[in-house]
């Protein structure tokens, strides 16, 4: 299907349901897609299931939405930062799972979902509590653990550019778990600083086909933003 | 016994011209701060770089640019910028020559506890650890060699929930450098408590001075 530009970030997120698992983007703030989960805090789906690194700093984004009680379960790598005390509250008061996985293999996880692996196995974690009842096997005198893919529903991510075909392409490190994402979510949704026409990215430099990518919103908001940041540090 | 700078010095000294570098976060970091300006040493950071430069200041802070720990950070010449799957592919496939990493324990084994007191009220979060504990072709640990309370880090078994198996080659602390593999644990140098002392604080078997001298590495 071809990639839909969105007028606003609503339309971006419609149709997200309740129970559904959400892949969402980003490494600290670098790639966070914040207008699409500002968006998807307004557009109400709960009992969601969020796979990120993280799982949300301060007041807002995925902490926002964790704040109000729309998320069942955190798949992540390292939740407890310096500011996630919402998350930690949930935590720790039993309403909210969460299911810690090592950075590498959340990736390819992923990774695998999107490539239609049935599962793999991997070294990371042999012998430590996060293999815990799971499936090891020597291969070469070495231990690995079997891993599943994880599927989401929705993939949101932020991008630097797009075309009017899909196509994306990042800015430095905030590419991240962006191109991965979205190979592995059957909606795929990308925030980004701006759309150009077909013919306006090199091939070449593509990172993300558009064939990945159902939903573009351009967030002129973000960009704004980052660079007062950018010219307030 | 050691500053913190001067264990990094000492762990800088002891990397190849040349190498692939990943350091992590806390002590690790300070490593950078010491490799020689023509060292060639190219730094990997997780989230998807190679050849990170120095923490960025001012004009130069870019949010689309950190490092692992979200500090923002510049690039050098050279720089190359992959996605999370690619970043722990390089790593778990052998593609590095070092990773330094942070230490609550390290058994006699090799084992490496650096990720969970596994306290009840403590929120697990492993991050990148358990990718590069097992990744780089050689781990080096970096941490004090007792806790403020004078319990030995270097331990017969970890009794914190481990990190990764027979995974550490070295482990650079205030008072003394081990290498662990085959021969056990071989103490290589000291820095101010001799090995005998060393014997009676720690409960794991010590062999005597290794032959290999410190900067004699080769890539």
């Amino acid at each position: 299907m071809t990639t839909r530009l969105c007028a606003d970030a609503a339309e971006a997120v419609a149709g997200i349901q309740d129970g559904a698992t959400v892949l969402v983007g980003g490494f600290g703030m670098a790639g966070m897609p914040v207008a699409l989960i500002d968006a998807l805090i307004r557009q109400g789906a709960e009992d969601l299931t969020i796979v990120s690194n993280n799982a949300g700093n301060g007041d807002t984004g995925l902490a926002a939405l964790l704040a109000e009680r729309r998320v069942r379960k955190v798949i992540c790598s390292f939740p407890r930062q310096s500011d996630s005390y919402v998350f930690d509250a949930l935590y720790r008061a039993g309403e909210i799972e969460l299911e810690v996985v090592p950075q590498g293999t959340l990736a390819e996880r992923m990774r695998a979902a999107g490539a239609g692996i049935g599962a793999f196995y991997c070294p990371t974690g042999v012998g430590t509590p996060l293999a815990e009842g799971k499936e090891t096997r020597v291969i070469d005198g070495r231990a690995h653990v079997l891993e599943y893919p994880i599927r989401g529903d929705v993939a949101l991510i932020g991008a630097h550019r797009a075309d009017r075909m899909g196509n994306l392409v990042y800015r430095k490190t905030a590419r991240n778990f962006g191109p991965v994402m979205a190979t592995a979510a059957t909606l795929v949704v990308a925030q980004v600083r701006e759309v150009v026409e077909i013919g306006g990215i090199d091939p070449e430099t593509v990172v993300t086909p558009g064939i990945y990518v159902d939903r573009v919103f351009v967030d002129q908001v973000l960009e704004d933003r980052v660079s007062q940041e950018a010219r307030a540090c | 016994m050691l500053t913190k700078h001067q264990m990094a010095a000492l762990v800088a000294a002891d990397i190849p011209r040349g190498a692939f570098v990943n350091l992590g976060i806390g002590l690790p970091t300070l490593v950078a701060d010491h490799l020689a300006a023509d060292s060639g040493v190219v730094l990997h950071t997780e989230n998807g770089m190679l050849n990170m430069g120095p923490a960025a200041h001012g004009e130069q802070i870019d949010p689309d640019l950190t490092n692992a720990g979200k500090v923002p950070v510049t690039e050098l010449p050279g720089a190359s910028y992959f996605h999370h799957a690619d970043s722990f592919a390089m790593m778990r496939g052998g593609h590095l020559d070092i990773c330094v990493l942070g230490g609550f324990q390290v058994s006699a084994a090799g084992d490496l506890a650096n990720w969970h007191t596994g306290e009840p009220d403590a929120i697990p979060a492993v991050g990148g650890a358990m990718d590069l504990a097992i990744g780089a072709r050689r781990v080096f640990v970096m941490m004090t060699l007792f806790t403020k309370t004078g319990e030995p880090k270097l331990v017969p078994r970890c009794t914190y929930p481990l990190t990764g198996l027979a995974c550490v080659d070295r482990v650079y602390t205030d008072h003394a450098v081990f290498e662990l593999g085959a021969r056990g644990v071989v103490v290589r140098e000291t820095f101010g408590m001799g090995v005998e002392e060393l014997a009676e604080r720690l409960e794991v078997p010590l062999s005597g001075f290794a032959s290999a001298e410190p900067g004699r590495d080769e890539a």
